[in-house]
């Protein structure tokens, strides 16, 4: 899913350029009919995709961007909601990309499993979840995308106790979010993701929404997909609890050596009024 | 005293019973979708006739539904008192609201090249446009950059500052109307560019759109509403 950088050296100047690349859903074009057309790939994958990856390239080039993986892109960019002007191009390849691979020919159905029971425990059952899912879908007004994600995150309070056990901190979103933005800003894991600009859907439902939303979920999602983001999601979730645990208690023990040295920061000099200068 | 009071009270009565009536008994007022001026097919090849019959019997129609529906219940949440749902029926009021304002414009905003679709503003407006964009050409290359410059969907407007008597060229995201950007900005001319305008003809292709509208954009409403303002 992270794009490929592949880097060139330019002979003559002896610099190396890397440049994100388009990368092919992992389906034909046609795959997806007919719930999705090939025409619809052609353009969305053809021409609107790649041309937020090209767009992307020009714009990183030669910048501090250069080099960084798309993700990586993405968050620099937000500029925790300053918005950088390669963020729309970042965010929407990284989307897009994300989009292709949520989908497979022969898709649909119900997950099982693990994740099965945690959309049972987060949303009381799998039809509510596809009911909500798909008003997301319906009610992002404008263009923009829904997104199931599997939200890990605490707040970096010092001195706060959590009060919930940290498993239920750990549960299954739906959010919706306009234009580019995607939940990887939210510090959430993105873990499925329907495209609801109008270019996704109007060769082949024009103004039926509803109805390309429905065929998606029914025929389209690939729950595998979703499955495997789902593991990753919680391993990285562990490794961070983990880190962070380690660093808890690293700052603990480091404690009772620092007072010393801070009673020196604390020395003050401070100025009276004699002259102390030697020069007279 | 006791007389006085009496009188009162029965005014009072009566003045409570009939402004009580009043709200109860006027009714919402609904909107309903406007006729076009001209046939679906009448601005091809510039927008195509498909395009027309969906975007005005699909699209418009839609936000129109969707406002009535909002403006009923903002009304019955109005009348409880219901503060906390006549908050939340604010962007379903923007959002089918401003979608139907803005495309009661548009329609209006164009014309059939035989009916004077394309033809360049004269008289007051057309010496504004020039004094302020230098050309026509200026102010439709400039419209045409931030049109296909909006990211996402919205509308870009040539509009005037009534209290300035300026004229202005400005973006809106979704469907906020252009006084969104200014209270005393008035639209003059507004060029949907959410895909639904123009992808089954242009596909991703927004700057061509923009290029090919131009042909059938009727500067003569155009023109009145900014003698109107700035008469």
């Amino acid at each position: 899913m992270i794009k490929e950088r592949r880097f060139v050296r330019k002979a003559a100047s002896n610099v190396i350029t890397a440049t994100y690349e388009l990368k092919a859903p992992p389906y034909p074009l046609n795959a997806l009919e007919p719930h999705m057309s090939r025409e619809t790939l052609e353009y969305h994958w053809g021409k609107h995709h790649r041309t937020y990856v090209e767009n992307l390239n020009k714009q990183v080039v030669g910048t501090d961007l250069e080099g960084l993986s798309l993700e990586d892109i993405i968050i620099v960019t937000y500029n925790k909601g300053d918005i950088l002007p390669a963020f729309n191009n970042a965010a929407q390849a990284w989307n897009h990309d994300f989009f292709w691979e949520s989908m497979k020919p022969g898709g649909g159905g119900k997950p099982s499993g693990d994740l099965l029971d945690l959309i049972e425990r987060d949303f009381g059952s799998f039809e509510r979840f596809i009911e909500e899912f798909k008003s997301a879908a319906a009610t992002q007004f404008g263009s923009g995308w829904a997104w199931l994600a599997y939200k890990a995150n605490r707040l970096d309070v010092e001195n706060a106790v959590n009060p919930w056990p940290s498993e239920k901190d750990k549960k299954l979103v739906i959010v919706k979010s306009p234009n580019a933005m995607n939940p990887l800003v939210w510090d959430y894991f993105p873990l499925l993701t329907i495209d609801v600009w109008e270019h996704a859907y109007y060769l082949d439902f024009q103004n039926q929404r509803p109805d390309y939303i429905s065929v998606f979920m029914e025929k389209l999602v690939s729950w595998e997909t979703v499955n495997t983001r789902l593991e990753k999601a919680k391993a990285r979730a562990a490794e961070r609890e983990m880190e962070e645990e380690r660093r808890r208690k690293e700052e603990e023990e480091g404690k009772p050596t620092n007072e010393e040295d801070d009673d020196d920061d604390l020395e003050m000099y401070v100025d009276n009024d004699n002259d102390d200068s030697e020069a007279e | 005293m006791a007389l006085r009071s009496s009188i009162t009270r029965r005014t009072l009565t009566l003045g409570l019973n009939s402004t009580m009536l009043l709200p109860l008994s006027r009714s919402l007022q609904t909107f309903s979708l406007p006729d076009l001026p001209y046939d679906y097919g009448a601005l091809e090849p510039a927008i195509s006739g498909e395009i027309m019959q969906l975007h005005h019997q699909k699209h418009h129609q839609t936000y129109i539904t969707n406002y009535n529906k909002a403006l009923e219940q903002l009304h019955e949440a109005i009348q409880k008192g219901d503060s906390s749902t006549v908050v939340k029926l604010q962007s379903a009021i923007k959002f089918n609201g401003g979608g139907h304002v803005n495309h009661s414009i548009f329609w209006k905003n164009l014309a059939p090249i035989r009916e004077g679709g394309g033809e360049p503003p004269k008289a007051s407006l057309g010496w504004a446009i020039d004094t302020h964009f230098g050309s026509l050409e200026s102010l439709i290359q400039k419209m045409n950059a931030e049109g296909a410059g909006l990211q996402g969907s919205g509308w870009v407007w040539v509009g005037v500052n009534k209290e300035l008597k300026k004229l202005v060229i400005e973006t809106t995201p979704n469907q906020d109307p252009l006084v969104t950007k200014g209270p005393h900005l008035v639209p003059l001319l507004g060029i949907d560019v959410w895909e639904h305008a123009y992808y089954l003809q242009y596909k991703n292709v927004r700057p061509d759109y923009l290029k090919n509208i131009w042909k059938v954009i009727n500067w003569k409403y155009a023109s009145e509403v900014y003698e109107k303002e700035c008469a």
